[in-house]
């Protein structure tokens, strides 16, 4: 196992290295440089700047700093918010984008998964319908248009929950963002249990347990269960990177102050240095969150580590 | 000219091209027909065809402009008498001839993306599975590599450096979208390479090249389609999401996501400038998935998960 992930480690890093080589040369492809602003500096302050930001030096030069920064976790300066680095942006932003992450990818799977089994075993049922009817809604309607239905529903009619905001962080402000960011992922992981669980149910190894008289409940959660599990796994490494693309939005919309929201606001001020930051930090957080899966993944199913 | 066309039909009657186009077309039409019972993808293929025709000549037909304003009607609701019969913006433009014309440039970014995607994933898969061995290890490494990482962020960083163009929004989201069209690709190259008729152009003395492009892409047509029907909706939403963020579109020129960004802003007081462009999006993304689906079913070929 631990062989197993540090190979998987070993295989990230220079992917990694290739991801912020192709970045960092194609955003200094950008026309325009990030200190060309209405007026014109003059000239000794626009030197300062650039000696300031290294931007003075040859092009592989900075290359070479700016990856060594990284290497020691430093994601350089920001070029608009002058007060702070990128990383303490980001060190800013990160507990609210994991706790809005981290609850909504645990109440999707929890949702999902039941709501998929619910479904395998009331098969053709009319509640199985309905059920696949409310998943097919949730894959079709995109989160930018659930949000603000939700925010005029259950905020300004129902007044059930704050509309937006983030307040102490209690539970009230954030059911309405995790439920918006995570009705794609309850509709996915649904449609895939649902799937999976049937097909469990009619292998061979389920029929023994049925003919040795074992009740239903025994059957589904005692053996049909860990088989059944193996596709939402796999899901789980694109689902965390959905859930972060998802959290740019849901964050913009209910005005949280993660890094997504960061993230929007960087790129829409062509702040470079914290768009290529923030990017870098995600890739890591991205490929952190695979291993895990895998590692998770091989332990749920040792036909995999062999491989 | 003459020796290589008729060296091409030796290759062809060896292959047994001619021999292997019957049940091919056979398979086509019998696919076609569970396609034509399938009900939900007729009523989505006649809802898209449609959404298409009125997109393409709605514009014209409607006595409003998308981009100049009515000033005797701003933020007038819908109504069948002053002929705003979707409302008109705070501007006074014609939400109508916005949406359609909304529309028109989400269909466009998405079938030019979905055309760029097949495009790369095609190539790079049979390229990948007919070589093998190392190289196709190399390249299907770097495959679910990138498959894992979080592509949106790419297209904003694109859109970020190059500005808000929208044919590089085409391009780049299509650079991004080919890496499950490139597995599918790949594992139907690596059934394929081992047919006779592979083995008949090798023999031929064909080159790799050659025989990928005029032998094995080909006969990927099935898969290829379908799987291009159903990225098409997934481009049709991340063009939406761009657009809503704003990366995508810009004013005057407009998408539906922009034009239900712009609409969420004021769904309390103005709520059609949502709702309308809202369903068509649903309308259109109902459809495309129903077809998409209803493709897959009648092919059923069963290994889209390879």
């Amino acid at each position: 196992m631990i062989r197993y992930s540090l190979k998987r480690l070993l295989t990230a890093i220079p992917v990694l290295w290739i991801a912020i080589t192709v970045c960092f040369f194609v955003l200094r492809l950008a026309p325009g440089g990030p200190f060309d602003g209405e007026r014109p500096l003059p000239q000794t302050v626009k030197d300062n700047l650039a000696a300031h930001y290294n931007l003075d030096k040859p092009l592989v030069s900075q290359y070479l700093i700016y990856v060594g920064n990284v290497a020691k976790g430093d994601l350089g300066p920001s070029f608009i918010t002058e007060d702070f680095t990128v990383s303490e942006q980001i060190a800013i932003g990160l507990p609210y984008t994991l706790k809005l992450g981290g609850l909504a990818f645990v109440f999707s799977i929890i949702v999902g998964v039941s709501a998929g089994i619910y479904g395998a075993l009331n098969r053709n049922a009319l509640s199985d319908y309905a059920l696949a009817s409310l998943i097919l809604a949730g894959l079709v309607v995109p989160n930018f248009l659930v949000a603000p239905v939700f925010q005029l529903i259950f905020g300004l009619k129902l007044e059930w929950f704050p509309v937006g905001g983030w307040g102490d962080g209690s539970v009230r402000f954030l059911i309405l963002p995790i439920s918006v960011l995570s009705l794609p992922h309850i509709a996915r992981i649904s449609r895939l249990m649902r799937g999976s669980m049937i097909e469990a149910l009619n292998t061979n190894f389920i029929r023994t347990a049925r003919s040795k008289g074992l009740s239903d409940r025994a059957i589904v959660w005692r053996h049909a269960l860990r088989p059944a599990l193996t596709p939402i796994v796999s899901y789980l490494g694109p689902a965390a990177s959905y859930l972060l693309t998802g959290s740019l939005v849901v964050e913009s919309i209910f005005g949280i102050p993660g890094i997504g929201r960061y993230f929007i606001s960087a790129a829409l001020n062509r702040d470079y240095g914290m768009v290529l930051g923030t990017v870098i930090f995600y890739m890591v957080l991205i490929m952190i969150l695979n291993l895990l899966v895998d590692i998770f993944y091989s332990w749920l199913d040792p036909r995999v580590r062999t491989q | 000219m003459i020796l290589r066309s008729l060296k091409e039909d030796i290759v062809k009657d060896v292959s047994g091209d001619g021999a292997l186009e019957k049940p091919g077309r056979s398979l086509m039409q019998s696919a076609m027909l569970r396609l034509m019972r399938n009900k939900a993808a007729v009523v989505s293929l006649f809802v898209l065809a449609a959404l298409i025709l009125i997109a393409l000549f709605g514009p014209y037909v409607i006595p409003f402009n998308y981009e100049d304003p009515d000033w005797a009607a701003f933020r007038a609701p819908p109504s069948l008498e002053s002929g705003h019969y979707f409302g008109t913006d705070q501007n006074g433009r014609d939400l109508l001839a916005r949406t359609l014309y909304g529309t028109r440039i989400s269909l466009a970014v998405a079938f030019v993306a979905t055309l760029v995607s097949v495009m790369i994933g095609v190539t790079y898969g049979a390229v990948s599975g007919y070589l093998g061995g190392r190289v196709d290890q190399a390249m299907m490494r770097f495959v679910d590599i990138m498959y894992a990482l979080p592509y949106i962020l790419f297209v904003i960083l694109l859109m970020v450096i190059f500005g808000r163009n929208v044919y590089l929004l085409f391009a780049a989201i299509g650079a991004l979208e080919w890496l499950t069209m490139a597995r599918i690709v790949r594992g139907q190259t690596l059934s394929l390479k081992e047919r006779e008729f592979i083995e008949a152009a090798r023999a031929t003395g064909l080159g790799p090249a050659a025989i990928i492009f005029r032998h094995i892409v080909p006969n990927l047509s099935g898969p290829v389609v379908i799987y291009a029907a159903l990225t098409i909706p997934e481009i049709v939403v991340t063009e939406s999401f761009l657009s809503y963020l704003g990366f995508g579109v810009q004013e005057p020129l407009t998408s539906l996501g922009t034009l239900i960004s712009d609409g969420s802003d004021v769904f309390e007081v103005l709520p059609w400038l949502l709702w309308f462009p809202a369903s068509f999006l649903i309308l259109l993304l109902l459809s495309l998935l129903f077809i998409g689906d209803g493709l897959r079913d009648a092919f059923d070929t069963k290994d889209h998960k390879s």
